[in-house]
């Protein structure tokens, strides 16, 4: 689905990313872990396509095409979607309407016919339970006034709602409490699927006791030092980021 | 993805689309402003000689006066010797009695801004709207007038009423802008040419939306509306007024003046929807709005909202005031502005407390981009009987680039210890994080744009008749159109 090739990404000046290599296929579920500052958000960002990054070298192609010549909306389009580490508040915009707008723009540049408000708040209502969104957080304005849990939970809920190929949650379970993880946990595992791929950026390894991975990288220094099964993020949790540098 | 800069770079370029000319012959008074010509403007209209002497003395007490220089805005002051004070589409003398007399060119300038002057077109719609449309210095069709009459409503031309219920406008004329209030207001008091009136006799629900549509279109003339709106006890109005003139190269005056007086437990909402061509990307040509709106809440339990949306205009100057005399009155403000290239705008409000438990709202939203400058001005006055009187007052202003300002002057006077008064202010940039998340959720920049500007402005939209509210949204996009790089 998607081949990161010798990514090298700077910003301001400061090199982040040095060679990533990376390769994703649909139906799997990648971790990436990784201390502070090793680029684990600048790699989603890239991603996406957020202002503000300078690709130095290196190619991303996603479904055959090449996703840094795209713009961040073509790539929604396209089924990139990311669950913000820290979702921006806007205020007076209905979350509901900014999600029909999307949904919508998608479909339109998929040839297809708009949805009708009717249709869409079905669907809507149905993803919402999904990660148990009570429905008043729909017509309220975009993340103001959400709890920190509340905002991660809306986040999952749009993407349940956008069904995008492939998902980046950029520290998704930060700043959650138990109850809320496993929530937001089982409505990621509903969405699993096997056309889609799921990339989590976590610190923890708490969060895959909840969502399995099938591959756990660890990214330090701006590439991807070492990569296993589940059984790594454990014997990262044991032994600390140093032991991987050491163990290459 | 643009960054500020280019959506600002774009912004600059936007398109004004009621900017055409319509070639109608004029009957227009040369250049030059002097007693004969306020003579020849109340002669033309067949005034009676009360009204002529009070012309003369806003005049003579214009002629004392100093262009005001306080507003934050800078501007070539206007040469009042060079701009023509009447200009009317032949044969204009009065109102037209039917659309068929209506000149087609006038009706096809009306359908070209949007403005339909047949009735049966608003036949499948749900509500109805009557129309006055003033097309410089003159009303050229007033719709829906007999449908009104039988409800006891008149909504005609301020000329016509002059002939037809005079007693009406010799008394209220005036009572709550008087002649020499200001410079502006004097000299719209001397020269004033047409305008709408507006007369809800008591216990009656205006059976329809009113609205006004002024047109400025012959060259070097000047804009000097007056309208004049009285709601009697118990009655209830909404009114919305809009604007629009040709792209022209030469600064062109508007001076109007708005006086509305409710009666006891009257309601009146008055709504501007404000797009006066605003000059060039260079600041080269627009409007001069300089206008003086005010209600007097005469009555007890009287209320009166204010809502604009101001787009348009080189320069405005305009502080839509409420004299809360009444006890219990309410007065609210709801504004709108936004401000591109070298557009300037002084605006905000006045409320003045004068009756026990009054209460007034304001809540204002500033957009800015390009060059533009904007200054919210507003005075909250709790005056010694004023027992228990509240204000609430909220402004927020959003930038858009970084060569554009927000102002606040809040001016507060309290002379009346059990009166409470809240103020909130805000300044935020529109946020490349903002921009980027809706993009990430499938919107293309300029509808991000749109849609962030539009939640900004939702608090005052909400307050404007549904005919409206979506005239202002595709107001709005019209003005931030092209903001994508």
């Amino acid at each position: 689905m998607i081949e990161i090739k010798d990514l090298h990404v700077s910003v301001e000046g400061k090199k982040i990313l040095k060679g990533l290599n990376l390769t994703i296929n649909a139906g799997e579920v990648h971790a990436i872990m990784g201390p502070n500052g090793a680029g684990k958000s600048t790699l989603s960002n890239v991603i996406a396509g957020r202002d503000g990054y300078e690709i130095t070298g290196g190619s991303i192609t996603y479904k055959g095409d090449d996703l840094l010549e795209m713009s961040p909306e073509e790539r929604a389009w396209a089924g990139v979607f990311l669950a913000f580490q820290y979702p921006v508040e806007i205020p007076g915009v209905n979350n509901t309407y900014l999600l029909k707008a999307g949904v919508n723009a998608k479909r339109k540049h998929q040839g297809l016919e708009e949805l009708d408000a009717f249709d869409f708040m079905k669907t809507v209502k149905e993803k919402a339970a999904l990660v148990e969104l009570d429905p008043s957080f729909l017509s309220r304005s975009v993340n103001e006034g959400f709890s920190g849990g509340e905002k991660k939970r809306n986040e999952i809920f749009q993407m349940a709602v956008l069904e995008p190929s492939l998902a980046l949650l950029d520290e998704t379970d930060s700043g959650l409490d138990i109850d809320a993880l496993r929530i937001v946990a089982g409505g990621v595992n509903k969405l699993r699927s096997p056309d889609r791929a799921i990339v989590m950026i976590t610190h923890y390894q708490r969060l895959l006791d909840y969502i399995e991975p099938d591959f756990v990288h660890v990214l330090a220094d701006g590439v991807i030092q070492k990569t296993g099964d589940k059984s790594l993020a454990l014997e990262l949790e044991e032994h600390g980021y140093d032991w991987v540098k050491e163990n290459k | 993805m643009a960054t500020n800069e280019e959506i600002q770079k774009d912004l600059e370029k936007r398109e004004y689309d009621a900017g055409f000319t319509t070639d109608i012959e004029s009957d227009t008074l040369p250049p030059g402003l002097n007693e004969d010509v306020i003579r020849h403007i109340s002669a033309k209209k067949n005034e009676p000689q009360w009204l002529l002497d009070w012309r003369l003395e806003a005049y003579r007490h214009w002629l004392t006066m100093e262009e005001p220089t306080w507003a934050a805005v800078d501007y070539t002051p206007t040469d009042y010797q060079s701009i023509s004070y009447y200009s009317a589409p032949k044969p204009a003398d009065s109102g037209p009695d039917s659309l068929d007399e209506v000149d087609p060119k006038l009706l096809e300038t009306y359908d070209k801004l949007g403005i339909p002057l047949r009735e049966q077109e608003f036949l499948a719609g749900v509500k109805n709207i009557a129309v006055d449309a003033v097309f410089d210095s003159v009303s050229v069709a007033t719709t829906f007038k007999g449908k009104l009459k039988d409800a006891g409503v008149i909504f005609c031309p301020i000329s016509e009423a002059v002939h037809d219920y005079p007693e009406l406008v010799q008394k209220y004329l005036g009572s709550v802008v008087p002649q020499g209030d200001n410079f502006f207001a004097a000299l719209n008091s001397a020269v004033f040419t047409d305008g709408s009136f507006v007369y809800i006799p008591k216990g009656v629900r205006c059976p329809m939306e009113l609205s006004t549509y002024f047109r400025i279109n012959a060259l070097n003339t000047g804009q000097f509306e007056r309208t004049l709106i009285i709601a009697d006890e118990g009655s209830h109005v909404s009114y919305l007024e809009g604007c629009t003139a040709p792209m022209r190269d030469e600064n062109q005056l508007h001076a109007a003046v708005v006086e509305l007086v409710a009666l006891d437990d009257a309601e009146i909402k008055y709504a501007t929807v404000q797009n006066w061509y605003p000059g060039d990307e260079n600041g080269v040509g627009g409007i001069y709005n300089f206008v003086t709106k005010r209600a007097d809440c005469r009555g007890d339990r009287s209320k009166v909202s204010w809502t604009q949306v101001e787009t348009g205009s080189a320069i405005t100057w305009k502080y839509p005031s409420c004299i809360l005399r009444g006890d219990d009155s309410v007065g609210k403000f709801f504004s709108v502005a936004v401000t591109t290239n070298c557009q300037q705008a002084d605006t905000g409000t006045k409320m003045i407390h004068l009756g026990k438990n009054t209460k007034s709202t304001i809540i204002s939203k500033g957009i800015s981009a390009g060059r533009a400058q904007q200054s919210y001005r507003g005075l909250v006055r709790m005056g010694k009987n004023a027992e228990n009187a509240r204000n609430f007052t909220q402004c927020d202003s959003l930038l858009l680039g970084d060569k554009c300002g927000a102002h606040t002057f809040p001016y507060v006077e309290v002379k009346n210890a059990t009166a409470t008064l809240e103020h909130e202010a805000t300044t935020s940039k529109i946020g490349e994080d903002q921009l980027f998340y809706c993009q990430q959720r499938g919107l293309s920049e300029e509808d991000a744009v749109n849609m962030i500007v539009n939640g900004f402005c939702k608090d005052v939209f909400d307050e404007l008749p549904m005919e409206f509210a979506v005239e202002a949204n595709r107001l709005m996009e019209v003005s931030l159109e092209g903001s994508v790089g």
